[in-house]
């Protein structure tokens, strides 16, 4: 089987799938790819079952040479990408041969990139899940991001090899929608005065340097508190937009805590959470709210959207192999 | 909103599209976290359809679901009438015994702590390990234990500054409470001790210990004992039901 020597590991790259569920009242925050979108369609690009493990870059990609047996790869997001120093495309599979030199350069817009392989890497799930989780040491290759010299085993591809996948399009871009991310006010929006919420969801905040893959810090207005900003430790979720002492809010992401204390005014609907996933720092966002019910609409929408156009790769497939 | 304020000074509300939160008031207290961990219970044993995860917490329980599969209106009728049914007289409840090594080189605040509070070490290792506590929640990091029931004469205030690094099972006070931390972690409590029961190990069969709703009780053990203990990989400490 084949392997990936990693040349460049780039800034943060880490090997995540859909998350581990079920294990949040133990502690264990869900971790998994901050774009799903992206991840899933990279997937279906070199033909792997959906919640394979992929590499996920931060705003660079990095250099990787191919072991003995070669792989096929599609990267996602939008990122430059060089087979030996030649650009090819990304939302394509390619074929890459022994001691090829893939190399993944900076993100155009977005701050994240995927790279699938065929067949997917081999490592072993903890807790259902190869998500890394590096605060926990959990999961991915030694629970860490990839380090230079590290030597990436590949699991056996599946029997049919792809030569031609493309995406149809890059229709899937969620970097590329420029508006509010919307929102659904609560759990505890009764820490604030109205006219607070109001500002919460007219001005425009900035994605802080201070944010990762455990939360968004936004700098800009400041979101007052009306009775103290201690609560007795509760949930957060993903998507939760908690404002500590500062006022300044913080979105809780894919590998935050699982509980804390700071009030929440209101949490990011699933439907935006990729696109909030490729915000980098400083970029502006704002929030708009929606309804619970129109909310699950538009989550069961892009569910619909999203594998439809996952068939139509598939589909793709079985016509060439 | 879906938002309502009850008698019981019970609340649902949403948070967003993935999840409901049952909130059953602002306080740290023994009965609150009963009911949420009984309705936990509860919830889990009616194994509703899109229901993908339940995090109680000290005063609330979160409830995750998959809107493909079941929308929160339909959620929130299962759960009134969940909520409407008494509380189960005292189910049995999962009682641990875990030994700690308390003071020295595993316990390294605990001579401050007993300066801080005009107490004699051994007196404070006898008021931490005369009560049985009960498992608040788990938070923080995977397996980490919050505990209530501590003695008012051990409640102690954070330190100013945190330590970035704080071994495996510490035991900890912080404030009204004190902690079994299952792996390394930054902290701001006091460590007085420290346990080798390993209390998260992923790859065990059963990767974690404790619950929220468990009970610990603290057996003081020598240095000597907690080496012993610390070299055996498969040790676990012993627990028992109680009704």
């Amino acid at each position: 089987m084949s392997s990936l020597h990693v040349v460049n590991p780039g800034l943060l790259t880490t090997l995540q799938d859909r998350g581990r569920t079920g294990y949040e009242d133990r502690g264990v925050p869900p971790s998994g790819a901050l774009d799903e979108l992206s991840f899933a369609i990279a997937n279906a690009l070199v033909g792997n079952p959906p919640g394979t493990g992929a590499l996920e870059f931060t705003l660079v990609g990095g250099q990787f040479r191919v072991g003995q047996g070669g792989c096929v790869i599609a990267v996602t997001g939008d990122m430059q990408v060089f087979i030996d120093d030649q650009p090819v495309t990304p939302y394509q599979c390619h074929v890459l041969r022994s001691d090829a030199v893939l190399k993944v350069g900076r993100a155009l817009s977005g701050a994240r990139g995927y790279l699938a392989v065929a067949g997917g890497f081999a490592a072993e799930p903890v807790l259902g899940s190869v998500s890394t989780l590096m605060r926990g040491a959990l999961g991915g290759f030694a629970g860490r991001a990839l380090a230079k010299g590290d030597e990436l085993p590949l699991a056996a591809p599946s029997q049919y090899l792809p030569t031609a996948a493309r995406a149809p399009g890059q229709r899937l871009l969620p970097q590329r929608e420029h508006q509010p991310l919307r929102v659904v006010l609560g759990p505890q929006q009764g820490h604030f005065a109205p006219v607070e919420i109001q500002r919460f969801l007219s001005e425009s905040f900035q994605v802080s340097g201070q944010s990762d893959r455990m939360g968004y810090r936004m700098t800009g207005p400041v979101i007052a508190h009306l009775k103290g900003f201690n609560i007795v430790s509760d949930a957060i979720s993903t998507g939760s937009v908690q404002i500590p002492g500062s006022g300044h809010p913080i979105i809780a992401m894919h590998d935050r805590q699982t509980t804390g204390g700071y009030p929440k005014i209101a949490t990011v609907i699933r439907a935006d959470l990729a696109r909030l996933g490729q915000l980098k720092p400083g970029d502006w966002l704002s929030f708009a709210e929606v309804s619970v019910e129109d909310a699950e609409d538009l989550w069961c929408e892009r569910q619909v959207l999203l594998n439809a156009y996952l068939d139509e790769l598939l589909m793709r497939y079985r016509r060439r192999s | 909103m879906n938002t309502e304020e009850q008698e019981t000074s019970l609340r649902i509300a949403p948070i967003a599209d993935h999840a409901l939160y049952i909130d059953f008031g602002e306080v740290i207290d023994a009965a609150v976290n009963q009911r949420v961990t009984a309705l936990a219970k509860r919830v889990a044993d009616a194994r509703i359809e899109g229901v993908t995860g339940l995090i109680p917490t000290y005063r609330a329980l979160t409830v995750a679901y998959d809107c493909t599969r079941i929308r929160q209106s339909r959620l929130i009728a299962h759960l009134e009438r969940l909520l409407a049914e008494p509380d189960e007289q005292a189910a049995p409840v999962r009682t641990w015994e875990v030994p700690v090594a308390y003071g020295g080189d595993h316990g390294i605040d605990l001579l401050w702590l007993s300066e801080h509070h005009q107490l004699d070490p051994q007196e404070v290792i006898r008021l931490h390990s005369a009560v049985s506590y009960r498992v608040y929640m788990i938070g923080f990091m995977p397996g980490f234990a919050y505990l209530g029931g501590l003695d008012q004469q051990l409640h102690t205030s954070r330190r100013e500054s945190p330590r970035l690094k704080t071994p495996a099972g510490s035991i900890s006070i912080g404030g009204m409470q004190t902690a079994v931390a299952s792996v390394e972690a930054p902290s701001g409590w006091h460590l007085i001790g420290q346990t080798p029961a390993r209390s998260f190990v992923p790859s065990r069969q059963e990767p974690f210990l404790f619950g929220a709703g468990d009970e610990i009780c603290f057996t003081p053990i020598s240095a000597e004992e907690f080496d012993e203990l610390w070299a055996q990989p498969d040790y676990l400490p012993q627990w028992t039901w109680r009704t």
